[in-house]
């Protein structure tokens, strides 16, 4: 994990995370997360850990990243009334989510860094990107467990042995060549 | 460090298009070196871990253009070591398919009947075989029985998997630790080691220089094992035949980075790039309805929940490859798995404005996930991607230390494109969306664009020189000596899985290639039979062979 992401980079980062997969409030006064969902979210899976990490190449531009996501919500939904957050995690929940929709859909060359940053929030949650698959569902990592992901058997490797109803479910393509092919 | 050597035949890639050629040029006798960029892994080392730097990202690509994101294998045996092996062959009228030139895109010398004995050749080797519908996963099971209610038909699709090994861990994207996907490093390239080629992992080409010679010299980095973005060492060697086999998204990138080296390239080099008509769509199925409507459970009192087990694709609708439907309107829609992560992110919603990508809604989606059903459809696009100036190196500006990168592909769908997305689309919602049977929406295209883990065409064969940088016998135009095998060759979008008919076409070409080798004084003879899986079984590609 690269050093370096000031108190109000991280708190924005959470935000931004939070809402691509909201999560619920770590204390009552958290002002990063939304509070949009019962359970946990891209932050409690994980996502800065994630956006952070070496591997993932894009942790030299979070600070940036952070910064222009204030200035685009100051920008967008003008003078921040409360300035004892960063503008963006100042913004109510669909504010938020209006601002990463321009931002991830507009056409300009930086679209590719907003992506990036909700292309790694979601991975955090929805595949636990920063951790072993089978640790992390051994610890009952959020994402893994909200989709229901099934554990691997005792050695660590996956194996589904009743996979199939077994039986023939539909008629192929009249067409069908002998070997199975398309005609 | 600097490295210099020579050879006969350098080969860049070894995914279809260069095992096939490091094998048949090497049982030939000739010298082959194989030049592949990504890392060298045997069975046991495919993890099955979702984690950064796995497996899982050290083996695939994931390259963002404008407009199109392609996703490719990056290790030894290319894209064989991560797909989902399901083979079929290329319907008849794909062959005489005009798309955008107003005249048949494919060269006259090849068909559907002429492509057969090529395609038998692959598929003997590989194996391929037919699959059988007691061994059809739960994933592919749902998919016939919603097909067969909706007055639809649905195949059981041609496969390169050893049922008999296969654990339906649905793992296959990181490389088949079980060995049950044939891949390439099961065939052809313990083949092609047999008979002395030799395999570099980690050798990334940048260009091709001719010399005055009229031999070729082949400038390369040597990455990193770890962090891709990282040269450890450059080197050069000089070949008399190189075949280009990087893959479609890398292939037309390396050529144009060697303008400057061969001189004058055809315009089609890097042009009329297809995304095989790509596009997803996913539903999320009403359990109850799934029993009650298709009459389905898994023995256990589930009716489905089933999105995680299985191998891929396995089932397919062909209704819609019907030579008699107009152009740009057949398309096949196959059942497919993606993992989570890439395989959630573009998914959509129902929001309160329309389909959503993220947010609450999204997250209500991910926890009925094991409901969820993803259909592939492949269809007929327009060509329309362009390749832009080459990045500096690589076919990409890496981000990540591996697997995420930035391309120079721009792609808009053209009209045609996006109407065969739309009746496919349509198609997709009314067998799912029956009776409430489950709720329909295609992936988003708004985030990265359209998508491909079929991009082919970037430099593809024909008989126009106009429209097609390559003749009918593979080789570059005005760049004798040069071959091209991979993907990017083949002319249009083939509305099904396309490995198959790649290999086809590269064992086709296969002769014309060692008759240019004879030609330049390399003593090579064609004639091999194709590897069978009882003649190298004994000598896995694996990592014991890497010192040999």
């Amino acid at each position: 994990m690269e050093p370096g992401l000031d108190p109000d980079s991280i708190m924005t980062l959470e935000a931004f995370a939070d809402t691509i997969v909201p999560g619920n409030k770590r204390f009552p006064e958290d002002r990063a997360i939304a509070g949009e969902s019962s359970d946990d979210g891209a932050v409690a899976a994980g996502a800065l850990d994630l956006l952070q990490s070496p591997a993932g190449g894009v942790a030299q531009w979070l600070p940036a990243l952070a910064q222009g996501l204030n200035a685009y919500a100051q920008g967008m939904f003008g003078g921040n009334a409360d300035d004892s957050v960063p503008p963006f995690v100042a913004l109510s929940y669909e504010q938020r989510v209006a601002l990463v929709n321009h931002l991830t859909t507009q056409d300009t060359p930086e679209r590719q860094g907003w992506v990036n940053l909700a292309v790694f929030s979601n991975m955090a949650f929805d595949s636990a990107a920063h951790l072993h698959t089978a640790e992390a569902l051994a610890a009952g990592h959020p994402g893994l467990q909200i989709l229901g992901f099934a554990p691997p058997d005792s050695d660590g490797r996956w194996r589904f042995p009743h996979a199939s109803y077994g039986r023939q479910l539909s008629q192929s393509h009249p067409a069908t060549t002998p070997a199975g092919n398309p005609s | 460090m600097t490295v210099h050597e020579k050879t006969d035949v350098l080969i860049i890639g070894s995914g279809f298009g260069g095992a096939i050629a490091a094998y048949h040029l090497a049982a030939g006798g000739a010298r082959v070196v194989v030049l592949e960029r990504g890392p060298w892994l045997a069975a046991n080392e495919f993890d099955q871990d979702f984690r950064v730097g796995s497996s899982s990202t050290r083996i695939f690509d994931f390259t963002v253009g404008d407009g199109m994101s392609v996703l490719a294998g990056n290790c030894v045996g290319g894209g064989s070591v991560v797909y989902f092996a399901t083979m079929p062959r290329a319907p008849r009228y794909t062959f005489e398919r005009h798309g955008s030139i107003g005249r048949r895109i494919w060269p006259a010398a090849i068909s559907r009947d002429s492509l057969e004995p090529w395609y038998d050749r692959v598929t003997e080797s590989l194996p391929v075989t037919e699959q059988r519908w007691q061994d059809v996963p739960f994933a592919g099971g749902l998919w016939a029985a919603a097909c067969d209610r909706a007055g639809h038909t649905c195949n059981a699709v041609p496969s390169a998997v050893d049922v008999s090994l296969c654990t339906n861990c649905n793992w296959m994207m990181s490389g088949c630790t079980f060995d049950a996907k044939r891949s390439l490093l099961l065939n052809y390239l313990p083949g092609a080691l047999a008979y002395g080629a030799e395999i570099r992992p980690l050798h990334e080409v940048q260009h091709i220089a001719r010399l005055e010679s009229g031999d070729f010299e082949i400038a390369y980095h040597v990455l990193d094992e770890v962090d891709y973005r990282q040269v450890n060492e450059t080197g050069s060697i000089e070949a008399k035949i190189v075949v280009v086999a990087a893959g479609t998204a890398a292939t037309p990138v390396i050529l144009r980075r060697s303008e400057p080296y061969l001189g004058s390239l055809p315009d089609a080099v890097g042009k009329y790039f297809s995304g095989n008509g790509e596009r997803l769509n996913t539903a999320v199925l009403d359990e109850g309805r799934v029993r009650d409507l298709l009459g389905l459970d898994r023995g256990n009192g589930v009716a489905f929940e089933a999105a995680q087990i299985g191998r891929g694709p396995v089932a397919a609708c062909w209704d819609w490859l019907d030579g008699s439907l107009p152009e740009y309107e057949r398309f096949s829609l196959e059942q497919l798995y993606f993992p989570p992560g890439l395989g959630t992110v573009l998914a959509q919603a129902p929001g309160p404005d329309g389909p959503v990508w993220f947010g609450r809604e999204k997250k209500e989606m991910l926890r009925r996930w094991k409901s969820w059903l993803t259909i592939f459809t492949m269809s007929e696009d327009d060509n329309e991607g362009v390749f832009g100036a080459p990045p500096p190196t690589g076919n990409a500006v890496r981000i990540s230390q591996q697997m995420f990168g930035v391309g120079a592909l721009r792609y808009r769908p053209t009209e045609n494109t996006l109407r065969g997305w739309v009746k496919s689309d349509a198609a997709v919602r009314d067998i799912l969306e029956r009776d409430g049977l489950g709720q329909v929406l295609p992936w988003t295209n708004e985030v990265i664009g359209a998508y491909t883990v079929h991009p082919l065409a970037s430099c593809r064969i024909g008989d126009d020189p106009a429209t097609s940088a390559l003749d009918d016998r593979h080789e570059l135009r005005g760049q004798p000596g040069i071959f091209v095998t991979d993907g990017s060759a083949v002319p249009g979008a083939l509305t099904v899985n396309p490995a198959l008919t790649i290999s086809a076409l590269a064992e086709r070409a296969i002769p014309g290639i060692v008759a240019a080798a004879r030609a330049r004084g390399v003593e090579v003879r064609y004639g091999a039979p194709v590897p069978t899986p009882a003649a190298t079984s004994a000598r896995p590609a694996s990592s014991a062979l890497r010192s040999s």
